[in-house]
């Protein structure tokens, strides 16, 4: 029954040794790309620092997933400083495999990709390993699979994540531990009745413990969230269901840390901090689907919830991320 | 089984401080002495099996063993994604309580009618099935699989009542049990309906027909040779089953029958028909379905060659 795996079924450390960047299983990749990894990206991979910083992890987003030929980028680069401050700054791991480390469910599981650069950051995926992305037989694909070290819960069907983080914190508390679980989830998961079931639970037992981040970019798969399920008045939705609601930018890190580092109510309300994002962030095309002139690119940020990078967008993609601050 | 689950999990959880009660809102006269003892263990989510699922996942990943209670269909089915993608796809030590099986809720109507959960979840490679044929078998059933690593879902009974002649309460997962020999033909069934097989089996002897009755408890693992041992020594062999035929014990024994190669005549009892409007008490919903006593002797005579009556 447990096919060999051991224990919880982690996997062990560097299990994994396919070649940096290159898919040795001859991931796709267009015979005229001039912005395949040279050298010199694959010698910035080894480098990386521990210290996760926001510009490397939209990096490894935008490498990875030219080289995997795969799309939720939009969805990724919203939630880099979210991660970021989180894993930097909030989260309390000391290991991966500790029993008694903070939590961390990231609910929106389409962009897991986000997920493993910091990860991999962290030094926690080795870079060998995130070069397996999108490839056969890999325990990186574009939702988080079980049993990767770092990776707390298994995602990619909406409206599950919260659920699981609700029952995380409820295990702290029954365990009488400080640990604290934070989630994830995406303004388009409050479709979801779960999310509200899970809502319900968390506020009536008073799990402060608990900490929920939602990215709320306003995109959803197929239109804006305005046109699809109005979600206008989220805050006062989860006042009314007992949270202890905070707002911020999402792309502020010092804003996001403020917040993230507050300790919890003191009258036992969980807490959702509703974070504006912008889908997208830091690509100019993705953000406002303003088309360029030298190609049929899409003219809607909602293609980016799908759509691979051509070379072409690729290079504007990394030139636009090397000239930010 | 409803007594015989409270009192077998409060056995466990006074030994085990892991165990953790869970329930959508269900399960009056059946939680109290859980609830009196071990309170602060026990948790009503509300009408909401997904976040009950969700929840008890994130406890089992915790290091906790919960135990997610519901009447059958709800338990099963209305967050049957939620099993999926949480105990099964993690691997993690959930249970999941439906109670009511088959059509224990007879006058409910069929939106309490438990008759595809075990033909569903079988199909979940991982997740262990446990479903006894009566209370004996099912207090045994679960203190024996308390330990199992994985998930497991217990399809039970309302009935305290009911037994099966000559099962004595046994169990073992993976296996089949023998509750009753004879070289004529053999019978399969599984849950509370075993009941009526073994009336069924005892109303045979009487006609000079000598049936084994064989009691599949568990699924994944299968008693895949027990049931090809059984069979390889029967011409002609029945199921009998409150859950549909595609997916429960009918499909199993068929799938040995066929990748053993063995030469033995299956006829299958078992759910067939779409919900036509009506309900009725468990009797009444076993005549229609063809899974009374009366049906499983005109099925096992005609298999033999003997006129019916």
């Amino acid at each position: 029954m447990r096919d060999g795996l051991d224990g919880r079924n982690r996997l062990k450390w560097g299990r994994i040794t396919t070649s940096v960047f290159f898919d040795p299983q001859g991931l796709k990749r267009a015979p005229n790309d001039h912005f395949a990894m040279t050298t010199q990206d694959k010698g910035d991979a080894v480098r990386m620092a521990k210290e996760i910083d926001a510009k490397q992890v939209r990096r490894i987003i935008l490498q990875q997933s030219k080289r995997a030929n795969v799309g939720h980028i939009g969805s990724c680069l919203c939630v880099v400083e979210i991660l970021s401050v989180l894993y930097r700054e909030v989260l309390r791991i000391g290991s991966p495999t500790d029993p008694d480390r903070d939590r961390f469910v990231l609910s929106k599981g389409h962009a897991a990709l986000a997920l493993y650069a910091v990860l991999a950051l962290k030094g926690w995926i080795a870079s060998d390993a995130l070069g397996t992305f999108c490839g056969d037989d890999s325990h990186f694909g574009v939702h988080p699979e079980p049993f990767v070290p770092g990776i707390d819960f298994a995602s990619g069907s909406l409206g599950h994540g919260l659920c699981l983080a609700v029952g995380a914190a409820l295990g702290a508390r029954l365990q009488k531990s400080m640990r604290r679980v934070f989630c994830l989830i995406s303004d388009a998961e409050c479709n979801e009745g779960s999310t509200w079931e899970a809502a319900m639970f968390a506020a009536q037992h008073r799990l402060n413990n608990l900490h929920v981040i939602l990215d709320w970019n306003g995109q959803q798969a197929l239109g804006r969230t305005g046109d699809v399920l109005d979600l206008s008045n989220l805050r006062e939705r989860w006042r009314a269901f007992g949270w202890d609601v905070s707002e911020v930018d999402g792309h502020c890190e010092d804003a996001l840390r403020q917040v993230l580092i507050n300790p919890a109510a003191g009258d036992g309300r969980p807490r959702i901090v509703l974070a504006h994002t912008r889908f997208g962030k830091g690509v100019s095309y993705m953000e406002q689907g303003v088309p360029l002139t030298q190609t049929n690119l899409p003219v809607q940020p909602i293609n980016w919830h799908y759509l691979p990078m051509s070379d072409l967008e690729y290079r504007i993609a990394l030139e636009e991320l090397e000239n930010s601050r | 089984m409803r007594q015989a689950f409270i009192q077998a999990l409060c056995g466990l959880a006074a030994a085990d401080d892991r165990i953790v009660l869970l329930t959508g809102d269900l399960g009056y006269m059946v939680m109290e002495p859980f609830i009196e003892r071990f309170r602060s263990r026990f948790f009503n989510v509300g009408v909401a099996e997904q976040n009950m699922i969700g929840v008890a996942t994130g406890l089992a990943e915790a290091g906790l063993r919960p135990y997610a209670y519901s009447i059958a269909t709800f338990a099963s089915l209305r967050c049957l994604e939620f099993i999926r993608n949480g105990p099964v796809l993690h691997r993690l030590p959930v249970r999941v309580v439906g109670m009511g099986m088959g059509f224990e809720y007879g006058h409910a109507g069929p939106t309490h009618y438990a008759v595809e959960d075990v033909s569903v979840l079988r199909t979940f490679p991982g997740l262990t099935i446990v479903i006894p044929a009566d209370s004996e078998q099912a207090a045994k059933a679960i203190q024996a699989t308390a330990d199992i690593e994985g998930p497991v879902y217990y399809s039970l009974g309302k009935d305290d009542r009911l037994s099966v002649t000559g099962l004595g309460g046994s169990f073992e997962l993976g296996r089949l049990q023998i509750a009753r020999n004879g070289d004529d033909l053999a019978i399969l069934s599984m849950g509370s309906v075993a009941s009526e097989a073994a009336a069924a089996a005892e109303m045979l002897s009487s006609r000079g027909v000598n049936a084994t009755l064989g009691i599949v408890s568990s699924f994944n693992p299968d008693p895949v040779d027990d049931i090809a041992g059984l069979l390889s020594r029967f011409q002609f062999a029945i199921t009998v089953e409150s859950q549909t035929a595609s997916g429960g014990l009918a499909a199993l024994v068929g799938t040995v029958i066929a990748s053993k190669g063995l030469p033995c005549r299956l006829r299958l009892l078992a759910i067939r028909n779409s919900h036509d409007g009506t309900s009725g008490s468990q009797q009444d919903r076993w005549r229609k379905h063809g899974l009374d006593r009366e049906n499983i002797i005109d099925a096992a005579l005609v298999s033999l060659g003997v006129s019916p009556r």
